[in-house]
């Protein structure tokens, strides 16, 4: 099962990182994401922080639809 | 938690639903093959909000359910030889192989523990040199990286009491396998997200090149499923046929070359036997020669003959979304939560136990 909340990385210690999770803190692997920092948002599978999530992408996504139904609604 | 409430904006999704309505005209199935998007799309009552035109079917996502006895019966015998704790992914406990199961054999004194990562796996094999750890590796693309990271520590730490039984399978080459011999018509592809933030979106360019259908790469909250709804039906109404990526936000086009690097320095493309699909080149994963150490199944000298499924379940053509589960003659009768006869009911991310869950008893 893919979690699909991204965590926000609190402390990172040997590769080990500290994630917030809904006010839980959990602890997971930065094995497969070793360029991850603190305050940085990841995806977290199985106890390894696979991806960093990327914002400015985020909100283009968003932004792409208001667009598109702004346009559409005008 | 970043992004949350954005991608479940009711209002937004309600406009994406409206331009979806207004732009289909044509009768498409989409195949989701991402369990955690089946999961997703039968939560928010996905199916129901679509046109009629518009069919939503859930493909071979569930690496539980795609996990043949052979696996759960070298599991299962492992487990049984003295000294041995065998680590598992809850989901994996109920699921029945061709006698027993995980869960069964924990009941009868088998030391099985439910383990949330590799790495706890790897815990127990360091606090308990005496014992041999062994994980039961069942996923795709998203966990394999995970299964490898833990024997490259497990090499670095000197654990030879870890090993696993590997059981892990490969998206892409799969979908190539159900588009090849496509009884079902589909029209197009919501392409997992996590799997995606590993591979990347190359692995499923043949999809729109080889078979002329399009494909995008979708994250798990409800606008976001929208999104990719909506852009597969503008693709199909425009007669293109692209891979896109609605999920940018985890998915960078490379996906993770370091987590893939890992998982190709530890394992090896091989073939793989799927539940009721059988055997499809180019989806499995082996041990590399250089770790083959770490090999359950040879280690223990495991060899599984006559295994057998149940001969009234139907999971194999549910997973390749022949027939939905109210066309299973078990389902909701021999076959519940409570009491499942075959994986597609066991995993929370079974088409099976997400109808059961989800109310659904009739199209």
């Amino acid at each position: 099962m893919c979690l699909a909340v991204p965590t926000k990385i609190i402390s990172i210690d040997d590769n080990i990182a500290q994630v917030e999770f809904g006010g839980v803190l959990r602890t997971v692997s930065l094995d497969l994401v070793p360029e991850a920092k603190i305050d940085d948002y990841v995806l977290v599978h199985a106890g390894f922080a696979i991806q960093i999530v990327d914002e400015e992408e985020a909100l283009k996504t968003l932004e792409m639809f208001r667009e598109i139904i702004e346009h559409e609604v005008s | 938690m970043k992004f949350l409430k954005e991608y479940r904006d009711s209002g937004l999704a309600r406009d994406i639903l409206a331009e979806i309505i207004s732009i289909s005209k044509r009768r498409v199935k989409l195949m989701e093959v991402c369990g955690t998007h089946t999961v997703a799309i039968f939560r928010h009552g996905i199916r129901e909000i679509l046109p009629k035109n518009i069919s939503l079917i859930s493909g071979p996502g569930c690496p539980v359910c795609v996990t043949p006895n052979k696996h759960i019966d070298e599991a299962i015998e492992i487990s049984r030889r003295p000294g041995v704790v065998l680590a598992t992914f809850g989901d994996m406990m109920k699921v029945p192989g061709s006698a027993s199961s995980l869960e069964a054999e924990k009941a009868a004194g088998a030391d099985i523990r439910v383990v949330y990562s590799t790495m706890e796996a790897l815990d127990i094999a360091s606090r308990n040199p005496e014992q041999e750890v062994v994980f039961f590796g069942i996923g795709f693309e998203t966990t394999s990286p995970t299964i490898a990271a833990a024997v490259l520590r497990a090499e670095k730490e000197n654990l030879p009491n870890f090993s696993i039984v590997g059981a892990q399978k490969l998206i892409p080459e799969a979908m190539r396998a159900l588009l090849a011999g496509d009884e079902i018509g589909i029209s197009g592809f919501i392409c997992p997200g996590h799997v995606s933030a590993i591979i990347g979106v190359k692995p499923y360019e043949f999809i729109a090149r080889e078979f002329g259908i399009p494909a995008v790469v979708t994250g798990f909250e409800p606008v976001d499923i929208l999104q990719g709804i909506y852009m597969l039906v503008k693709q199909i109404e425009e007669g293109a046929a692209k891979v896109e990526v609605q999920y940018n936000r985890g998915v960078p086009p490379e996906g993770n070359p370091h987590a893939t690097a890992i998982l190709y320095q530890v394992f090896e493309v091989t073939d793989a036997l799927w539940r009721g699909i059988g055997t499809i080149p180019g989806t499995g994963l082996k041990l590399r020669e250089e770790y083959s150490r770490y090999n359950a199944v040879t280690k223990f000298g495991i060899e599984i003959t006559g295994e057998r499924e149940h001969p009234g379940c139907k999971c194999g053509e549910v997973l390749k979304g022949m027939i939905t589960p109210l066309e299973c003659g078990l389902y909701s009768k021999a076959c519940r939560p409570e009491h499942p006869v075959g994986p597609c009911m066991v995993s929370v991310e079974g088409t099976c136990a997400a109808y059961y869950k989800y109310g659904k008893r009739s199209d």
